[in-house]
């Protein structure tokens, strides 16, 4: 070995952090029903009776479509329930312009954002109709692949920031789809192109079997997002205040220029998988028992009747008011003339080929 | 009318489009300042700036997505893949989602996008820079594919499938770049996707060759009466034009630079002995790529099909 000289001691150079990432995590209103004031967003009562209105349609469809798959009458369905909040909430903060790219779990969002619920029933019945948005509501068919719509939302986001139409992108997906590469590559764009898009992961602890720490050895989700260049927060996403809020805030800085962010919604999957799955194979009910005291439900009932907003005639016709719709769906959608052959064809091309005149000339 | 190369025909039809529509929006790895490995873009970033002509990161599903997103939203992307061989990452973007936006949401959505890569062997270039994969996208129903063998159909095909309503991939024979200088007119002219060309008239056999295929193929009909077709866009293809040149000739070579197996050949076949059985004298033939992973550039000519092999079946066929 050469020996130091004095030259040599002199030049220390130590190992500096060259970057540290804090992770935030924001809850506003416990399982009791108790809010932070400091942090609850400027909710009117009217909006919060909305909100829990909201809620309780969501519910209310989600379980109706499970009994409809069991009688045979839809096909296979992916339960919402117990990730109500996370969907309402989120929902609640976007706007009539913003545009959503929903993965298959995301009943609650389209509900929210005032889809005809007779049209989800539709396409769960296996009809394609169902997911003809009405013009003037920006939301994207559903996804089936898992996270391969996330560069979706960030090119329709970068579209968006081209033309200088003041809007957000929101894409939905689970814990699963933090796991595809199709999320890396669409968290990559959207931070090199500093896209007005919003990233809302619901962590519901399960992609079918695979419990979230099978996902990834990250302590959390949200902290991804620093890897990308941008803010990732988690929220209590069974907690409706605090995923409102983490949302307005974020469709609002990207509606503003400020440009991505990443929302890990913590929150449960109480249902199986899809009604083609048991999760009785794979996962403990006691754990299941454990988060029902977290339902998102329960929860803003608790808040509403602390805060004077809570009567049983509102409980009442708030659940009758979900039932009739739901009602009128089922029977709107039972009601409509099977898709015809041509239809699958026809919408393949905006022009028939040679090939598909053929095939319709042959039904 | 100035002489353009393949190079300048397809910057061109970029540039006269961008001009036209603000929509129109060129992204992927390399385009921007760099002009694109192969120069395509070249000039275009300087011309509409960052916004319009998108360096990408190295991210081809990302990028492909990204268009997607863009495409639904109403701009028309025209995304760069650097290579056919690196469009794999992509393949579940183009048939998971941009061939059934509009199906999937029965019309309320769509995806006109224009993937533009170059294919095929003739640059002597590292492994998974050659590849002629198109039948693997033919088979895809919702996207189109065209190849185009010349500037002239290059720039007239492009300007067809920015404007298209439809995802159209666009193969770019990386051996026709620089290959053919011809006549190309400088402002609008479009030619239809789905049509094919007669390229040759002839009686006794019909050639079908698409991209740089045709040249070798038009080299190998020489003495022969043979009636030359490039189809131009393989999904949808031109049955009529195939059908009534078969019909009359009664006997058919199809050369494809791709594998035999499941190549693109096999469709015009199966589709030929449908509905054309009855007016051949022989049987169809295929001369094709090996059977074989596509070699390095020693043995590139061994794997490609020859004029000689194109002839050998000429004069098989010419027995009947």
């Amino acid at each position: 070995m050469t020996p130091l000289t004095r030259h040599d001691i002199l030049l220390m150079m130590p190992e500096k952090t060259i970057e540290s990432i804090a992770v935030r995590r924001l809850d506003i209103l416990d399982e009791q029903g108790n809010a932070d004031i400091s942090l609850l967003s400027p909710l009117s009562a009217e909006e919060i009776r909305k909100m829990y209105a909201s809620l309780v349609l969501a519910r209310t469809f989600d379980q109706r479509a499970l009994h409809l798959q069991r009688e045979g009458r839809i096909g296979t369905y992916a339960s919402i329930l117990g990730q109500e909040a996370a969907q309402v909430g989120s929902a609640f903060a976007l706007g009539k312009s913003d545009w959503v790219f929903p993965s298959f779990r995301e009943t609650g969002v389209y509900l929210t954002m005032g889809y005809p619920p007779h049209q989800l029933f539709q396409y769960w019945g296996g009809d394609e109709r169902g997911m003809v948005s009405p013009q003037g509501l920006n939301i994207f068919p559903i996804s089936i692949p898992v996270g391969t719509h996330i560069p979706h939302a960030v090119g329709a986001a970068m579209a968006a920031k081209y033309r200088k139409d003041p809007i957000a992108v929101a894409a939905y997906f689970g814990d699963g789809g933090t796991s595809k590469g199709d999320f890396h590559e669409g968290f990559t764009m959207a931070g090199v192109f500093k896209s007005p898009v919003v990233f809302l992961c619901q962590n519901n602890q399960w992609a079918i079997s695979v419990p979230r720490e099978r996902q990834t050895a990250a302590k959390t989700l949200a902290q991804k997002a620093y890897a990308y260049g941008f803010e990732g927060i988690q929220v209590d996403g069974n907690d409706i205040f605090a995923v409102y809020k983490a949302c307005r805030d974020a469709f609002g800085k990207a509606r503003s220029g400020g440009g991505p962010t990443f929302i890990e919604c913590v929150t449960y999957r109480m249902s199986h998988h899809t009604t083609a799955d048991d999760a009785t194979r794979y996962r403990q009910e006691s754990e299941v028992e454990a988060w029902k005291e977290r339902d998102p439900l329960l929860r803003l009932k608790r808040y509403m009747e602390k805060q004077g907003l809570w009567t049983e005639q509102y409980r009442q016709e708030t659940e009758e008011g979900a039932k009739r719709t739901v009602d009128g769906a089922v029977r709107t959608a039972e009601a409509l003339p099977p898709p015809h052959p041509e239809e699958m064809i026809l919408s393949t091309y905006a022009e028939l080929t040679p090939r598909q005149a053929k095939e319709i000339e042959d039904f | 009318m100035p002489k353009m190369n393949m190079v300048q025909a397809i910057n061109l039809a970029l540039k006269e489009e961008m001009e036209r529509d603000p929509d129109v929006v060129l992204l992927g790895e390399d385009v921007g300042k760099n002009g694109g490995v192969f120069r395509i873009t070249e000039g275009l970033h300087s011309l509409f700036g960052a916004e319009r002509v998108m360096d990408t990161p190295l991210a081809e599903s990302g990028l492909v997505g990204a268009a997607i997103g863009m495409a639904v939203y109403g701009l028309k992307p025209v995304a760069e893949i650097q290579f056919m061989g690196f469009i794999y990452p992509a393949v579940d973007q183009i048939f998971s989602h941009a061939a059934r936006i509009r199906s999937r949401s029965r019309g309320r959505f769509t995806c006109p996008l224009v993937i533009r890569t170059p294919y095929g062997v003739g640059i002597k270039s590292p492994e998974l820079h050659s590849e002629s994969s198109e039948a693997l996208f033919c088979h895809m129903p919702g996207i189109k594919v065209v190849v185009p063998s010349s500037p002239f159909a290059a720039k007239g095909l492009l300007t067809s499938a920015i404007r298209d309503p439809d995802p159209v991939l666009f193969l770019e024979s990386t051996r026709l770049y620089r290959l053919v200088k011809e006549e190309v007119p400088e402002g609008e002219y479009t030619l239809p996707l789905g049509k094919a060309r007669v390229v040759q008239e002839g009686k006794e056999i019909t050639v079908i060759a698409w991209g740089s295929m045709l040249h070798k193929a038009l080299q190998a009909v020489d003495g022969y009466d043979a009636e030359v077709i490039d189809p131009m866009t393989l999904r949808p293809f031109d049955e009529e034009t195939i059908l009534s040149s078969v019909k009359k000739t009664g006997r058919v070579v199809i050369i494809q630079e791709a594998p035999k197996t499941g190549g693109f050949g096999a469709e015009l076949s199966a589709t030929i002995a449908e509905d054309a059985m009855l007016h051949l004298k022989g049987p169809v033939l295929r001369v094709a790529g090996c059977d074989a992973a596509l070699p390095l550039a020693r043995l590139e000519d061994a794997y490609m099909p020859s004029v000689e092999r194109m002839r050998r079946a000429f004069d098989g066929i010419m027995k009947y």
